[in-house]
């Protein structure tokens, strides 16, 4: 059976902040300014998301890969590292 | 923390607690600052260190409860189609004996933090929980400590040492290196599988103990430039797979999605029927090579590992890199510290012993190695399918003469890849390795 993204974050382990790390700076930008959109695509974590037309952020499951910091075609993306002590977990690696 | 420390470490992987257990060693003051909640609880690689690079920091680690998960004892290359593929292999009893940890798999939550207790053990200090948000300057710009995210958060330092990661805000930020483009990087996801010993030991054909790394090419990265892996730990396999990120968003593939294809191939399979996914995680894999390797020190500070972008993308080599660069900075650092000279001139031992050991001497003999990849899709598409569909033919007996089917097969390489550019793709490829 495939596993959907959802059932891998399900896996991780997450500390969750209540003030997000990322942050998208212009919605316009995405809205009118970017056909592609490839942080649809690209997030391993599927963090963004389309919601009728703006892009909402899922920051919980975040992977902090930094893949949309510089994917992002009009660098609309404010990025940061969670707090701290905060965010993914790994038990593995 | 009012403190003051001789060195400042950011960032508790394989380089910088590799500098830390080296300067603590020494008696010098040395703080890491680490922004997962321990050691190794934001870090990942495919899961093989190498022991050579290891014993130069930690010569005793086999006998102080090292957690290695496997020893390989046998690598594999597959060159893979849609529906299956060449594997080429090499097993060698060496490697189970003499030569145990020349490579072995760890999971690198676990690994890096049995490796920042060795170096705690020597007196290094760790700040775990906390991020370091930015570099303390003095009035001649010259880096002095770090800010980070605590409440007191400046902590100040004669030397710093960036070892935070190829995904370093930091770094770009404070403009010691520039932010990787797009294509410099691979986006690779990760999965570990869960199946009992004695099911590694029956597929992989191992004994207990020992284990087996695969590289993998062809068309499960979809035509992109990328890379999958299969590596044996104790009681779980790590698959990996990833593309150049231009690439991902170019052919708007998910990687989720392209792992969840992986795991149904044919050759991928049967390795993991009846696993359980325990972990699912994301990095980036620093491709740039030679030419993306930024200035390595400066006034006050050195930068060290993935932040400098010493990756071996042909002979998957990182951790070591990441290690043997760590050691060398602290040997630099020793040198400076006994000078007084914090200046990036007395810190020009890290550089010369970079350039004068296997990692700048690899790096530059394979920086045309990634160029290749990239600018070759075919190595990645109509290459593998049809090297497949030629041994496919071969092989099926079907009274049709040899000769016959050579030709059909020529003509269809023919159509897919003109003879100028088949060439080109093993000329280009010979000289980017050589």
């Amino acid at each position: 059976m495939r596993m959907k993204v959802e059932d891998k974050l399900f896996l991780d382990r997450f500390r969750v902040d209540e003030e997000p790390h990322l942050r998208i700076i212009d919605g316009s930008v995405c809205q009118h300014k970017c056909s592609d959109q490839p942080c649809l695509y690209f997030c391993p974590a599927n963090v963004y998301r389309l919601e009728k037309d703006r892009i909402s952020i899922a920051y919980e499951g975040c992977l902090e890969c930094g893949s949309c910091r510089i994917g992002c075609p009009h660098l609309n993306i404010e990025w940061r590292f969670p707090r701290g002590g905060y965010g993914v977990s790994h038990k593995f690696g | 923390m009012k403190e003051a420390f001789d060195v400042a470490i950011v960032g508790a992987g394989p380089a910088g607690i590799s500098a830390a257990c080296l300067l603590a060693d020494q008696g010098v003051k040395t703080i890491v600052v680490e922004r997962g909640e321990y050691p190794g609880s934001k870090n990942i690689s495919g899961g093989v260190l190498y022991g050579h690079d290891l014993y130069q920091i930690l010569p005793d680690f086999p006998a102080q409860n090292c957690p290695i998960e496997r020893n390989i004892v046998e690598s594999r290359l597959w060159y893979l189609s849609k529906d299956g593929g060449y594997s080429l292999s090499y097993r060698d009893q060496i490697f189970a004996q003499e030569r145990k940890q020349n490579v072995f798999t760890v999971g690198r939550a676990k690994f890096d933090r049995w490796f920042a207790e060795q170096a705690k053990k020597k007196g290094a200090l760790m700040a775990c929980g906390t991020v370091v948000t930015d570099l303390l300057r003095d009035d001649q710009n010259r880096i002095v400590g770090v800010q980070t995210d605590r409440a007191d958060g400046d902590l100040r330092a004669k030397l710093v040492l960036l070892a935070d990661g190829v995904n370093s805000p930091l770094a770009a930020k404070t403009g010691f290196r520039p932010e990787p483009k797009p294509h410099q990087v691979a986006l690779a996801v990760k999965e570990v599988i869960e199946l009992s010993e004695e099911q590694i030991q029956e597929r992989f054909n191992v004994e207990p103990n020992n284990g087996v790394t695969i590289e993998i090419l062809g068309v499960v990265t979809k035509g992109m430039n990328g890379i999958a892996v299969i590596y044996t730990n104790r009681k779980s396999l790590s698959l990996c797979i990833g593309a150049n990120l231009s690439d991902l968003a170019q052919h708007k593939v998910k990687p989720y999605e392209m792992m969840e294809d992986f795991k149904e191939h044919p050759m991928v399979a049967p390795l993991i029927r009846g696993g359980k996914s325990t972990e699912y995680m994301a990095h980036w894999i620093a491709e740039g090579g030679y030419d993306s390797i930024p200035q390595l020190c400066g006034d006050g500070f050195l930068i060290g590992g993935d932040s400098a972008m010493l990756f071996n993308t042909l002979h998957r080599e990182g951790s070591n890199l990441a290690m043997t660069s760590g050691r060398f900075a602290a040997e630099a650092m020793l040198e400076a510290l006994e000078k007084g000279d914090f200046s990036r001139h007395g810190l020009q031992g890290y550089i010369s012993r970079l350039q004068n050991s296997y990692i700048f001497k690899d790096l530059k003999k394979y920086k045309r190695f990634g160029q290749f990849l990239e600018t070759h899709p075919e190595l990645f598409t109509s290459l593998p399918e049809w090297a497949s569909q030629a041994a496919r033919e071969i092989l099926t007996v079907n009274g049709v003469p040899k000769k016959e089917k050579q030709k059909v097969l020529w003509n269809q390489l023919r159509a897919k890849i003109s003879p100028m550019r088949l060439l080109r793709i093993f000329w280009d490829g010979w000289r980017s390795v050589k």
